[in-house]
């Protein structure tokens, strides 16, 4: 009993509080903060998704921000009515005009093809580390991003698409968000999770164990382009109206800082950080409106949450490189 | 024709110019400290708020293009000081997302305190000219960018071949700890490094900015990502490769916009981002090698 109870803690240590915030959060009734919790679950899918390829492999990638859009625009072109498509996507492919699907058949199929679009670039991609694979995630991310603002069809250009029916709440966001921490967890702990890490640890190590480096890490890229999908697919219908510049540099940004604050290293450092950058940034996020909303400067106040989160990504950095939580999950205490 | 194609030499030239000061600019902290230094486009945004802040006073612009190139070498000190050297014996991605916050910070800084909309910047009256020789349109901009880039590359090649901070420098890049056996001081070749970084950026953002006549606070972005693909196509560790990697980009940009049909033209980014994946995938060295460059086992 106590051995299945020490082995359950990690997971239980961060599914237990995060319910009972949410719990909390649904009692309380308040609608923004409801929303803000919302947010967070939805923002905690993706930095999961990107915890367990970059926090495994110990490969930067940029381009995850790139498979949410896909998860959120594919999805919608399925949960979209036909009469909403008709007037928020005016040059849709007559194929897919009259297709309508519930919720969570959308959000499987917008995952999937972020998950599709991620196993075919990930292949090749797989090979690079350290500099490399910094620029060509980078220069996908862009890629992806350019062909969002010119892909009319499906995406309605630069402007923004409007009209999808809002089917995440706080529930649906905080079931997804631990279901993938289990994920998340379970994955670490798996022959390929371990052999992965081994090397993240040592590149040329690993290899000469025989481990295929480029086959574990491309199953972890694809499995957390898939994570990162859902995240879009629950951003989407939760937001209700988005252009592609939600999938870009602002969002990349928060997401990165939530994961390097939290610590890159374990599961409990994804959670941790997507928790602690969420308050820091509300109570930033409010201060700068009270400010704003009191007119004590001339102009409003524009930046002011992003300056100071950057700082404090920066002090993390100096100080802590491995994150809040260190790389280590929560223990059960010793006697 | 003859006259068309000579157009084409000499935008591409001018372009090509340009963009290898920008990759320059990256591959010569990169060759030190295997940093890919994101902040580095911030440095072109500092540039160009120095020309709008002090551009609106009464001197001339010389001068202000002085001020600006020297914002942006002290910036570029500043940051190696205070956020790159804590990191500096941490692991290459520490050092990579420490830039990449430090320019979330520069870029929401310039948000805060100045303003999120375009301001239009001063900009010299021989920029907006043209003159013609023989039927030949050509722009006063376009040559000034040339002369000043090339003026610039052959200075900097002195300095890295000539001067004994220069030879340092570039023995650093070969193999950093055997230099420092030498009796080169760490502190100061990095430091160098950063100035000449700084450097390029400012006059980057001088041609730039002219271009564009406005500064915004996300000016930034296209110099960086111009300069990651210049160095990914010249070579990572090779500062000859970043000028090649450079005008070959520069020549690409123009020709694209030339041959490519309208409805692609949208597409001319993604188009070029996708070389530079071809090129990681199929020569990640990029076309020039830098001599030690090659990882030992």
């Amino acid at each position: 009993m106590s051995v299945n109870l020490q082995r359950a803690f990690p997971v239980a240590a961060l599914i237990l509080p995060l319910l009972l915030l949410a719990g909390g959060a649904n009692l309380l009734g308040n609608q923004i903060f409801e929303r803000i919790v919302t947010v967070m679950f939805i923002n905690l899918t993706v930095v999961l998704g990107l915890q367990m390829f970059i926090g495994n492999s110990g490969v930067s990638s940029f381009v995850h921000i790139g498979f949410m859009g896909i998860g959120a625009y594919a999805s919608i072109l399925f949960s979209m009515s036909p009469q909403d498509k008709a007037l928020a996507l005016r040059s849709l492919y007559e194929v897919l005009k009259e297709v309508q699907l519930p919720f969570l058949p959308s959000l499987l199929i917008g995952a999937g093809v972020a998950a599709l679009v991620a196993a075919v670039i990930g292949f090749p991609l797989m090979r690079l580390s350290g500099a490399g694979a910094v620029i060509a995630t980078f220069a996908l991310l862009v890629i992806i991003h350019v062909i969002f603002i010119n892909w009319e069809e499906v995406t309605n250009g630069p402007r923004t698409i409007f009209g999808i029916t809002r089917y995440t709440n706080l529930w649906v966001s905080a079931a997804w968000g631990f279901v993938f921490i289990l994920l998340a967890y379970g994955f670490k702990e798996t022959g390929l999770g371990l052999r992965l890490r081994a090397s993240r640890e040592d590149e040329r190590a690993a290899a000469s164990l025989g481990i295929d480096i480029v086959w574990v890490r491309w199953v972890a890229f694809v499995l957390s382009a898939f994570v990162v999908g859902v995240g879009g697919a629950l951003y989407a219908h939760f937001i209700t109206s988005f252009s592609p510049l939600a999938f870009y540099l602002t969002q990349t940004f928060l997401v990165i800082a939530m994961l390097i604050i939290g610590g890159t290293g374990s599961v409990a450092g994804a959670v941790v950080g997507t928790v602690v950058v969420t308050a820091i940034f509300e109570g930033l996020r409010a201060a700068e409106n009270a400010i704003n909303l009191a007119q004590l400067f001339p102009e409003t106040l524009a930046g002011f949450t992003e300056v100071c989160l950057s700082i404090a990504m920066i002090l993390i950095l100096i100080y802590r490189p491995a994150g809040i939580m260190g790389g280590q999950e929560f223990r059960w205490p010793r006697k | 024709m003859f006259n068309e194609l000579l157009q084409f030499l000499i935008n591409a030239l001018s372009l090509g110019s340009l963009y290898a000061l920008m990759a320059l600019g990256l591959a010569i902290v990169y060759g030190i400290l295997r940093l890919v230094n994101f902040a580095y486009g911030e440095l072109v945004m500092v540039g160009g708020y120095t020309l709008l802040v002090v551009g609106a006073g009464p001197w001339p612009w010389l001068g202000v293009a002085v001020l600006g190139v020297g914002m942006a070498v002290l910036t570029s000190l500043l940051l190696e000081r205070v956020a790159f050297r804590p990191v500096r014996h941490a692991s290459p991605n520490t050092m990579l997302i420490t830039s990449f916050a430090v320019s979330a910070l520069l870029q929401n800084a310039a948000l805060l305190f100045v303003s999120p909309r375009p301001r239009a910047v001063r900009i010299p009256a021989i920029f907006n000219e043209n003159f013609t020789i023989g039927g030949l349109l050509i722009s006063q901009i376009n040559l000034l960018t040339l002369v000043v880039c090339l003026a610039l590359l052959g200075l900097l090649t002195l300095f890295l071949k000539r001067t004994l901070l220069g030879m340092a420098l570039r023995a650093a890049a070969d193999d950093f700890t055997m230099t420092r056996l030498l009796g080169v001081r760490a502190n100061g070749v990095i430091a160098t490094a950063f100035a000449i970084s700084g450097c390029l950026a400012g006059v980057v953002s001088l041609f730039w900015i002219g271009r564009i006549g406005s500064v915004t606070p996300t000016i930034g972005l296209t110099p960086i990502l111009i300069a990651f693909i210049a160095t990914v196509i010249g070579g990572m560790e090779s500062l000859t490769g970043a000028v090649v990697g450079g005008y070959l980009l520069g020549f690409l940009t123009v020709g694209l916009q030339l041959l490519l049909p309208q409805e692609l033209l949208d597409f001319r980014q993604a188009f070029i981002f996708g070389i530079v994946i071809l090129m990681l995938l199929f020569r990640p060295q990029g076309l020039i090698q830098a001599g030690a460059s090659r990882e030992k086992v």
